[in-house]
């Protein structure tokens, strides 16, 4: 029998330790993929976070450096500046990136780090326990806004992508979801030219994915995909959000 | 060998360069500011990187990256900014990481000022980050030594895998002394299977802080505290100045262990057999430089641009045999040889001794 599917060579043999339902070993496969795909995974060196994003380390095949926390993407670009032929990324969460490691991000994209970021954006603080992120939807409950986010106090949902699309430096912007096959087929996509951009030398790459939390939202792992289709699609913006020309003849 | 006229704070940017330094990473701010200025204009045409980061915690961890590939890696800043920096160095600690870190000491606490400060003894030799970990510490007290030490510096951190701090000060960065430029002394011989550039050809590496469970934490800390040990073991640095018959001591170093020079030879000159130990390793501490002059000794003046932060570890060093008092200045101001040497006879009721 002709075998058609089986694990990819970019990871361990670690089984997945997250929550059922959650979308983090989805996208972890999709980048295992690609890196097997380019054939770079030796090249490669992951930067992890903390959080449960942080547990990538262990699921990859390539070399990784753990970062603290929101550190990421600068301890990424001492990696790069220190081998430049090598291929870095950074796997991050929303609150990671887009909370306490903002200016880091914000720079490396303004400096056009030739780099690549993951942001897997599941609206809150998962290993935490829950906690409001900057991405958390007006009125969700999570345990630090116990009443539902109320923005008068807390301000409006981050769309964090954009605020990155918005400098010069990041040649490559996206927002996908892994919520439906579709999706994931166009997540793979996004997250594929990523990595080319880095290897073209183009500049920042900045993939958000948006995910899902099970544990913290309280649902099922099918209410958890519907209510992100139905709640934080409409918010953040979906799609490539920025693509220069040189990006687009990639 | 070449003798050069340049500034504390360059000097260090030409040690650096001369020791295969290739990266720096780093943020201004006074009075540190020379060595990324320097590195800005003396790293790129030897083919090396400088960086100036978004802020200092960017810069440690630019550094921590660095270093994870086994390059040789810089940062430097004062007081304030390293403070920023603790977090990066205590998962620097954590992952044994070799790095060399300057600290510019200005004066604090908070913001201070730029004048010459001792003050952050503590934060550099007892922690500073959060963790149990240690720095190796190194204080210069001239051009020559910042030149030395830095060169040192990178050494001692590829033989341990540990960061290394320079602590130097506002006086030292900003004065200008002939240095000789000496050669890189042979670098050691260290292992490199730790260090991550690509899985190829070798299992995956993961370089990390992070224990889960409780018992790989404490196999961890044991770990580290095997290897500090060692290192204090193996790696006590000081200076001693007129000491084989001194009767009263001065312990002090960086800029005041040279003013403190001055002092014992004007002690001297009046019959007051006094002399100087002057800690070159603050962290570890010379507690062996103390042990011949333990039942010796009638007293020791520790002199310090602090409210007395060195003189726990001096006393720790004498066991409490004799009397250790302070004589400080802070805030940026510096004290006399003339002034110390008072202080010294005031305490010791020396005065009898200089009208004989």
């Amino acid at each position: 029998m002709e075998k058609v599917f089986s694990r990819s060579k970019g990871l361990s043999d670690v089984p997945f330790s997250f929550c059922p339902g959650c979308t983090h070993g989805i996208i972890m496969r999709l980048i295992a993929e690609i890196l097997e795909e380019l054939d770079i995974i030796e090249d490669t060196i992951g930067i992890s976070p903390v959080g449960c994003a942080g547990f990538c380390q262990d699921f990859f095949t390539c070399d990784f450096v753990g970062a603290p926390h929101g550190r990421a993407q600068a301890v990424g670009i001492g990696v790069k500046r220190a081998m430049p032929d090598r291929t870095v990324f950074t796997y991050q969460g929303d609150g990671d990136m887009a909370a306490i490691g903002t200016q880091h991000a914000i720079h490396a994209a303004a400096r056009g780090e030739k780099i690549t970021s993951i942001m897997v954006n599941n609206a809150i603080y998962g290993m935490t326990g829950g906690q409001m992120a900057p991405t958390t939807l007006e009125g969700m409950k999570t345990s630090t806004s116990p009443y539902g986010r109320d923005t008068i106090l807390t301000g409006a949902p981050m769309d964090f992508p954009k605020v990155i699309a918005a400098l010069e430096g990041a040649v490559y912007v996206a927002s996908v979801s892994v919520d439906s096959p579709k999706n994931i087929k166009q997540a793979k996509a996004a997250i594929k030219k990523a990595f080319k951009v880095q290897q073209a030398g183009l500049g920042f790459a900045l993939v958000s994915v948006l995910s899902t939390c099970p544990t913290n939202w309280g649902m099922t792992p099918v209410e958890s995909l519907q209510w992100l289709r139905d709640n934080m699609m409409p918010i953040y913006e979906m799609g490539e959000l920025k693509m220069t020309e040189e990006v687009k003849s990639l | 060998m070449e003798k050069v006229l340049l500034k504390g704070n360059e000097i260090i940017g030409e040690a650096a360069i001369r020791s295969g330094c290739k990266l720096f990473f780093g943020y201004p701010i006074t009075p540190s500011t020379e060595v990324v200025e320097y590195l800005s204009k003396h790293l790129p045409p030897v083919g090396g990187t400088v960086l100036q980061a978004e802020d200092e915690i960017a810069a440690i961890n630019m550094c921590y990256g660095a270093a994870a590939t086994g390059s040789r890696v810089l940062t430097a800043s004062s007081s304030p900014g390293v403070s920023l920096k603790q977090e990066g160095i205590s998962y620097s600690a954590a992952a044994e990481l070799p790095m060399v870190i300057v600290n510019v000491n200005r004066c604090g606490p908070g913001l201070g000022g730029l004048g010459p400060a001792q003050s952050d003894y503590f934060q550099s030799v007892k922690g500073g980050g959060h963790g149990d970990y240690r720095l190796i510490v190194l204080a210069p007290s001239t051009a020559q030594e910042l030149y030395d030490f830095t060169m040192q510096g990178f050494d001692l951190a590829d033989q341990y895998r540990n960061p290394v701090m320079i602590l130097s000060d506002g006086f030292l960065g900003q004065t200008m002394e002939p240095v000789v430029l000496k050669d890189r002394p042979e670098a050691p011989k260290v292992d490199r299977d730790w260090i991550i550039d690509g899985a190829k050809g070798r299992k995956k590496r993961i370089l990390a802080s992070y224990s889960l469970t409780n018992e790989i934490g404490e196999a961890n800390n044991l770990r580290w505290e095997a290897k500090y040990k060692n290192i204090q073991e193996k790696e006590q640095q000081w200076e001693e100045f007129h000491t084989e018959d001194a009767e009263y001591l001065l312990v002090s170093y960086g800029t005041t262990g040279r003013i403190c020079k001055s002092t014992v030879l004007n002690a001297r000159k009046k019959g007051i057999k006094l002399g100087l130990i002057r800690p070159i390793t603050l962290w570890p501490y010379p507690e062996k430089a103390f042990a011949p002059y333990k039942d010796k000794v009638k007293g020791i003046v520790t002199v310090e641009l602090n409210t007395g932060q060195m003189i726990e570890d001096v006393k720790l060093s004498v066991e409490c045999k004799m009397p250790v008092h302070l004589y400080r200045r802070q805030g940026g101001m510096l004290p006399t040889e003339h002034e110390i040497l008072d202080y010294v006879e005031d305490t010791f009721n020396l005065t009898a001794v200089e009208e004989v």
